[in-house]
């Protein structure tokens, strides 16, 4: 594609044989959100009767989380279809400063905690 | 659009390129949803190192949130889960109408668009059903500290000012103090259990001020975090229902795009991605 377009051309459009396909994909997102709550849900419920390690819980339920999340900005946001620059802008950004908050204060509060337990 | 079709690498910098292939509505509004995903990451960081701070006196959500409507009983985590299920429906349903817009289907648009809205209203009247029961609280309620020094039944004397002890029996003689021994609260009968009482306050429920749960945090992270979220979907209805407006009017029909229903799908998708952090890191963790 040349780069002389009407600003409007950009607008995504599609055919009745792609909406098929991509009804499904949707579909297919909705019942993996679902099946991951679901598991989320009965792991936070039932993980002391099963005896399972709430560390690894916590790991699981973030990872799970992250599943997630993935699905609904790649899918329903459609973000795996864009420009790959188009990706990197919204990712990368935002990717590193939430990383960089995390780490920061995380490592902060353990360390305030174990002040605390110093002091009193 | 006559300064957009005369472009050669000359005069680029005068605009009328697309560098991400999308239109300019749609990367404002991806713009805008990184700003906010980085307002919501910084509430549920912040969050996330109080409740590290506090750690062993933070109440656990699935403690507190256990009610369900028309059941008796302890039922943790199943309201939020049906809440989960409600925005994870609508936001199907939203990007359904997004696909329907793609095919300039208006009849699916609207369909797709009205139940979205509903997924939406659904939400807002849970969650108001869930903050109601949050600052009503339990039957039983708290014990809210007065300032003193006590003796603990180990011999340790301790501190309080304001922090939050739960009542170990019915008959409201026993207090479990908010310090933990071996994992477990410390547990006050007897004498000094009526001095504490007596210099104490009850307390029931919850505001920004205390909370019968924890400590004040809590209720504050709570009534925050969940109250933006929440200022979240009614501003998503509020778009679906005006860009539903336009859609039944034939606005976009006529503009031979429907790029506008992916504009507030993208902004309704967002608001179901921050519900999956807060539901994870507020009621599971």
């Amino acid at each position: 594609m040349n780069d002389m377009h009407n600003p409007n051309d950009y607008a995504t459009t599609h055919s009745e044989e792609a909406g098929v396909q991509i009804r499904k994909t949707i579909w297919k997102v909705f019942w993996i959100l679902l099946g991951v709550t679901s598991i989320e849900v009965a792991l936070g419920i039932f993980y002391q009767d099963w005896g399972i390690n709430f560390s690894i819980v916590k790991t699981t339920f973030i990872v799970l989380t992250l599943v997630k999340a993935y699905f609904i900005v790649a899918e329903y946001m459609h973000l795996k279809h864009e420009n790959s620059y188009l990706k990197k802008l919204v990712v990368i950004p935002y990717a590193f400063l939430a990383i960089y908050l995390l780490l920061l204060l995380l490592t902060e509060g353990g360390y305030s905690e174990r002040m605390i337990n110093f002091m009193f | 659009m006559s300064h957009a079709t005369q472009d050669n690498s000359s005069n680029r910098w005068q605009g009328g390129v697309l560098p991400f292939k999308v239109n300019y509505g749609k990367l404002m509004m991806w713009f805008f949803l990184i700003s906010d995903a980085l307002t919501f990451t910084a509430f549920l960081v912040a969050y996330g190192f109080q409740r590290y701070y506090h750690e062993g006196v933070w109440p656990k959500a699935e403690n507190v949130f256990t009610h369900f409507p028309f059941l008796h009983g302890d039922h943790p985590l199943l309201y939020v889960a049906l809440m989960t299920l409600v925005l994870i429906l609508s936001s199907v349903t939203m990007v359904l109408a997004v696909e329907s817009g793609h095919r300039n289907y208006r009849k699916g648009v609207k369909k797709w668009l009205f139940l979205t809205i509903i997924g939406g209203l659904i939400f807002l009247g849970s969650q108001a059903w869930e903050w109601s029961h949050f600052i009503h609280g339990t039957h039983e309620g708290a014990l809210k500290l007065g300032k003193g020094t006590y003796t603990m039944p180990d011999g340790s004397v301790k501190t309080t000012q304001g922090n939050i002890a739960q009542w170990g029996n019915e008959a409201k003689t026993e207090i479990l103090m908010p310090f933990k021994v071996d994992g477990k609260p410390v547990s006050v009968k007897g004498a000094e259990a009526q001095k504490i009482i007596a210099n104490g306050t009850p307390i029931h429920g919850a505001n920004l001020k205390e909370n019968e749960y924890g400590p004040t945090l809590f209720g504050n992270f709570f009534f925050f975090i969940t109250g933006f979220h929440g200022t979240h979907v009614l501003s998503g209805v509020i778009l679906n229902l005006i860009v539903f407006i336009m859609v039944s009017r034939g606005v976009f029909d006529k503009k031979g795009n429907y790029e506008m229903v992916e504009k507030v799908g993208l902004y309704w998708h967002f608001v179901d991605l921050v519900w999956v952090f807060v539901f994870t890191f507020f009621y599971l963790i």
